[in-house]
């Protein structure tokens, strides 16, 4: 009976949390599109949600916004430049700094104004924007998240030294595991240990980030491992570590790939060094691609609600029982995308590592 | 299209950011976890192999105890053997002696029943030789008339006297 009560009071729970949810965007976009056009403009709404941003959205629109105001920092010519992105509260609002005098523009970019209210494209071009966005404070709200889990997973071993694991460290510990003996070991070969801490701290900055992109609200909701900055850093690591690594024996590989005739390496070879920097190329775009794609679905579905809203009340009433229902399926599949991308991830990675250490096989010596 | 163009400051901030990261889990969580991991699965390891030895020894230890008993066995059933096999001949040997006494006695007294039958034998032919000079003494006094009477009368005396 409590069992039954318990799972009721989840569904009311959920139910509240998608109409909160709905609400949301719902309350979002018809101001918006009051002042500027007669249309919902789904496009523009998803990518201002999967976009960085200067502050952090928590509802509202217009002079009914609420969010988080973050600090902007600029490195212009004449040096840095720190003020609050309050500043820029209306789309039109100039704030004038030490230096210059500053606005955003519609793709949420910190453009130079000139004396006449006109945008200094020379200017704006030498402005380098360090700001602490709505990603780089995600970034580091997750930092600190993974940092306080872990951290207190590693006391915990030292306090039960000897015995069972309890709680949190219980729940990581099979998944660290799993990242030891079936990515880093199977993929690498003895000397996986050097590794492990990079793939341990990417598998878990990117499930991390996945799962707090999927939270609507303020600590989660940024579009953080859905941001090609964040994805090419990491990819870009990974290609770091593997060439830093890469023995003889794969640099032979690449170059000349043992037991091939010399006119096939004409086409081989390119290829092979092409490979070297597609990986992680394509780690890059996998993982960006992915978790981008699973906000997009999630808004596109709630987007449906208010395109037929607008043409009938009714209609968008009943297009919102299936949107919502379409999009708690659509959210418990990205609970999984979310773990498979950041396994993803690190399995490519220590597969790269793995190859860069690969000793030569005595068969292709003898070809050799 | 900006979504696919990497924003400077957010690089910066991912860079410094996860180097920080990666630095401070790498020392202060991974280190110790994977330490204490690896540590617990080698005790773990360890004390299988110290079972797994334990319970060889063990299983050493009984198979010598069973040698043990099984030889103990051995020697309860030779010594048995060997006492049977020393009675049987203590036995034996007392039969022979016991027969070889009898058998000495048994010689013994067919000597002496020897002895006393040829001194009897001898007194008999004394006895018989007196005999017949007493019949031949009777023989001679009756005069000596007709063969056929006399023998008859030889005869008659032979009959009464006691040989004996």
């Amino acid at each position: 009976m409590t069992t039954a009560i318990k799972m009721n009071l989840k569904y009311a729970l959920t139910a509240i949390f998608l109409a909160v949810f709905a609400i949301f965007t719902a309350s979002a976009s018809p101001q918006d599109t009051a002042k500027k056009s007669d249309k919902f403009d789904a496009g523009k709404l998803i990518i201002e949600h999967i976009s960085d941003s200067h502050e952090w959205h928590v509802t509202g629109e217009g002079e009914n916004t609420i969010a988080l105001p973050l600090p902007v920092i600029l490195y212009t010519d004449k040096g840095l430049e720190f003020f609050c992105s309050c500043n820029f509260k209306h789309d039109e609002a100039t704030y004038q700094g030490k230096n210059y005098s500053y606005k955003l523009n519609e793709k949420n970019q910190v453009e130079v104004v000139g004396a006449n209210n006109e945008v200094d494209e020379a200017a704006t071009a030498k402005v380098i924007d360090f700001s602490i966005t709505k990603n780089v404070a995600s970034l580091f709200f997750s930092a600190a998240l993974l940092l306080i889990i872990f951290l207190s997973v590693a006391g915990s071993y030292k306090k039960n030294a000897g015995k069972a694991p309890s709680g949190l460290q219980g729940f990581f510990e099979p998944i660290i595991i799993f990242i030891r003996d079936d990515i880093a070991k199977q993929s690498i070969g003895p000397k996986y240990e050097r590794f492990m801490p990079y793939l341990l701290t990417v598998f878990f900055f990117i499930w991390f980030g996945n799962l707090l992109g999927m939270i609507p609200l303020l600590p989660g909701g940024a579009n953080l491992t859905g941001n090609i900055a964040v994805t090419a850093v990491l990819a870009v690591l990974t290609f770091i570590i593997t060439t830093i690594n890469a023995n003889k024996n794969y640099w032979h590989h690449v170059i000349a790939m043992p037991g091939v005739p010399k006119p096939v390496l004409l086409i081989l070879t390119p290829i092979e060094i092409m490979g070297v920097f597609l990986r992680p190329f394509v780690l890059m775009i996998r993982l960006f691609a992915n978790i981008t794609a699973g906000h997009i679905i999630a808004l596109s579905f709630f987007c449906l609600i208010f395109i037929f809203g607008e043409m009938n009340k009714g209609l968008g009433l009943g297009i919102g029982v299936f949107a919502v229902a379409f999009n708690v399926f659509m959210g418990l599949l990205e609970l999984l995308v979310a773990l498979i991308q950041a396994y993803v991830f690190t399995l490519l990675s220590a597969i790269y590592f793995g190859a860069a250490l690969e000793e030569p096989h005595h068969h292709d010596e003898s070809i050799v | 299209m900006e979504l696919v163009k990497p924003a400077i400051g957010l690089v910066f901030w991912m860079v410094i950011t996860f180097g920080a990261l990666f630095f401070i889990l790498a020392k202060f969580a991974w280190k110790p976890i994977l330490g204490m991991l690896s540590e617990r699965e080698k005790t773990i390891a360890d004390s299988l192999a110290e079972a797994q030895k334990a319970r060889a020894e063990m299983a050493a230890l009984t198979s010598k105890n069973q040698d043990l008993l099984n030889q103990a066995k051995e020697e309860r059933n030779k010594i048995l053997h060997e006492a049977k096999e020393a009675a049987d001949k203590l036995k034996n040997e007392m039969l022979a002696k016991a027969q070889q006494e009898v058998e000495a006695k048994i010689q013994t007294a067919f000597r002496e029943i020897d002895i006393q039958k040829k001194a009897a034998i001898t007194e008999v032919k004394n006895s018989v030789g007196l005999l017949a000079l007493d019949i031949a003494e009777k023989v001679i006094r009756k005069d000596l008339k007709g063969n056929a009477e006399q023998l008859e009368y030889v005869n008659k005396l032979a009959k009464e006297s006691n040989l004996n």
